[in-house]
């Protein structure tokens, strides 16, 4: 079967299976690394895009089973949004808004490109493979589906993460996202 | 094969390719030190459109300059941008990120989305396709082209426009600036002075199409790989290993002495160009000439891959490997061979080279009549 994960502010489902949580929101996330991940701190520091793609890509090779975190080339992460990096954009944009009061930080700059997620998620699992991010602007999944069936032209890609990761805010977002492996 | 038909390029140095191909290879560059431009408490040297000239009340100068370029790359084509089998693949960073600042502007929120700005360009074309955005940090522009080559392979459209667009603001400078990223004079890419990079305006188009026949002087784009360092998220890995892989895959059973050149990244960073020596030497390419276009553009993010391509394909075309602007001194600790003078070559094919935030890495072997 392939594997397969959603996450909103008030769901978490896991190959068509709810996942039991108390939270909702940005707890949500919070109680999800908690209950399922817990050895990353890493986490902490990430933006909500990050964090969202993070926790889904982590359930979904917990579904997979058989983690080896060896070096592989052969899997892409190439997720899909509409809303690109407006939260940590935002967030940012916060920071150089007032003259009196400007301190840009580069912690908060660095999260202001949405592929971000994509390399959080090579570098949990070592990753080497390609790593894509694309912007449209309404989920469309002829148009997810079709992109990553042409990724598969990549010499050497066998399988993909894929999906919808999007975040319009702290409290708004939504993953959809799965593992393809390449047909024949 | 996926070939090339027209191109153009919209910078400070001209609003055509041979413009801007001849002002580079003149030793032109647009950047300059600006102080105290948008509020920036720091100085900074960059290369910058004229804002003046691109002022309107119903389009962001992004979507200007991509209409613009869009526009003039077409000018000598039969494509017909009203049909459904052509597909525009927009590649930026951060698109209308300045709108976030709603004190500068009037324009509507939405269009700080980029799937919206990138809408606003297929409406203006009469374009029926949902527009595609490569949003891939600094690596985009290789990347919407590796797209391109995709979606004509896979038979679904005849023509595919990928269009690079980058414009400048605080929010852009102030972030580079917070890295501690940014040169305090123009930039000197692989240079032992390097002190870090220039920012760029620039918007650059190519237009592909698939043919099973080529001719001996049209471009084809033939292979292209993205690789993760699976390292670090903002700094590149010491082992060069996602560009290693990269250009494992792009160059294949190439001869590297086909290679004219490398334009590699070369945005005169410490950590960039010295993790493209280690790269370029892993890769068995360290006999091959590299340049380095950012002391004539600076770093024009979601364009560079475009543009740089286009410069490259022209340098070829004129028996050229351009000099890197602003080097002098090799500053890397794998021997690479820069020089910052023009120099000759019969050669017809050349590597583009990128890297960017996000551990990504991306390279595209461009061959003049294809691989033969």
């Amino acid at each position: 079967m392939r594997h397969s994960v959603i996450i909103t502010p008030d769901h978490v489902i896991v190959d068509g299976n709810p996942l039991m949580h108390n939270e909702k929101g940005s707890v949500l996330l919070t109680e999800l690394y908690r209950n399922h991940i817990g050895d990353y701190p890493k986490f902490f520091k990430m933006d909500t895009l990050s964090k969202l793609g993070f926790i889904a890509s982590e359930l979904l090779l917990n579904a997979e089973g058989n983690r080896s975190f060896e070096p592989r080339e052969d899997r892409a992460v190439i997720l899909f949004n509409r809303h690109a990096s407006l939260q940590a954009d935002t967030a940012y944009q916060a920071t150089i808004q007032d003259p009196d009061n400007f301190f840009p930080s580069p912690a908060a700059f660095v999260y202001t490109l949405p592929n971000i997620v994509t390399g959080e998620i090579a570098i949990r699992n070592k990753y080497f493979g390609e790593t894509s991010f694309i912007v449209i602007d309404d989920y469309d999944e002829k148009i997810i589906m079709e992109n990553l069936k042409n990724a598969f032209q990549d010499p050497m890609t066998t399988s993909i993460i894929g999906g919808w990761v999007d975040c319009s805010d702290e409290e708004h977002f939504e993953a959809k996202i799965f593992l393809i492996e390449k047909e024949n | 094969m996926i070939v090339c038909v027209a191109h153009n390029i919209i910078s400070p140095l001209g609003v055509t390719s041979a413009d801007n191909y001849a002002a580079v290879k003149s030793g032109r560059s647009a950047l300059k030190r600006y102080d105290g431009l948008w509020g920036l408490p720091e100085p900074f040297v960059a290369s910058l459109l004229d804002r003046d000239a691109y002022a309107d009340d119903r389009q962001t100068i992004d979507e200007k300059i991509v209409i613009d370029s869009v526009s003039r790359a077409l000018e000598n084509t039969s494509v017909d941008v009203t049909s459904s089998r052509v597909l525009f693949i927009i590649s930026t960073t951060k698109g209308n990120v300045f709108l976030l600042d709603k004190r500068a502007n009037a324009f509507p929120q939405e269009r700080v989305r980029l799937g919206m700005m990138a809408r606003e360009v297929t409406r203006h074309f009469g374009n029926p396709n949902e527009p595609i955005v490569v949003s891939n940090a600094c690596i985009s522009g290789v990347c919407a082209q590796i797209e391109a080559m995709r979606y004509l392979e896979s038979g679904a459209y005849d023509y595919v426009i990928v269009c690079g667009v980058d414009v400048q603001s605080a929010f852009i400078v102030s972030g580079f600036q917070s890295f501690k990223a940014l040169s305090p004079d123009e930039c000197k890419p692989f240079d032992a002075n390097r002190q870090g990079l220039n920012l760029g305006d620039a918007a650059a188009t190519i237009v592909f199409t698939k043919k099973d026949k080529v001719g001996d002087n049209e471009w084809v784009a033939c292979r292209g790989a993205i690789r993760n360092d699976a390292n670090h998220i903002s700094g590149p890995s010491r082992t060069g290993e996602g560009s290693y892989r990269a250009l494992k895959v792009a160059l294949g059973d190439m001869e590297p002495e086909k290679l004219a050149f490398i334009n590699a990244h070369g945005t005169a960073t410490s950590y960039n160009d010295e993790m493209e020596s280690i790269a370029i030497e892993r890769a068995g390419l360290a006999g091959v000439p590299v340049n380095s276009l950012k002391g004539y553009y600076g770093h024009t993010m979601g364009a560079a891959g475009v543009l740089e391509t286009i410069i490259s394909m022209q340098a070829v075309d004129d028996h050229n490997i351009l000099g890197t602007r602003g080097f002098d001194t090799l500053g890397v600790t794998h021997p690479l061979d820069v020089s910052n003078q023009n120099r000759a070559t019969e050669k017809r094919a050349f590597i583009k080279l990128l890297s960017g935030f996000g551990g990504c890495n991306a390279a595209l072997l461009m061959a003049k009549g294809g691989l033969r």
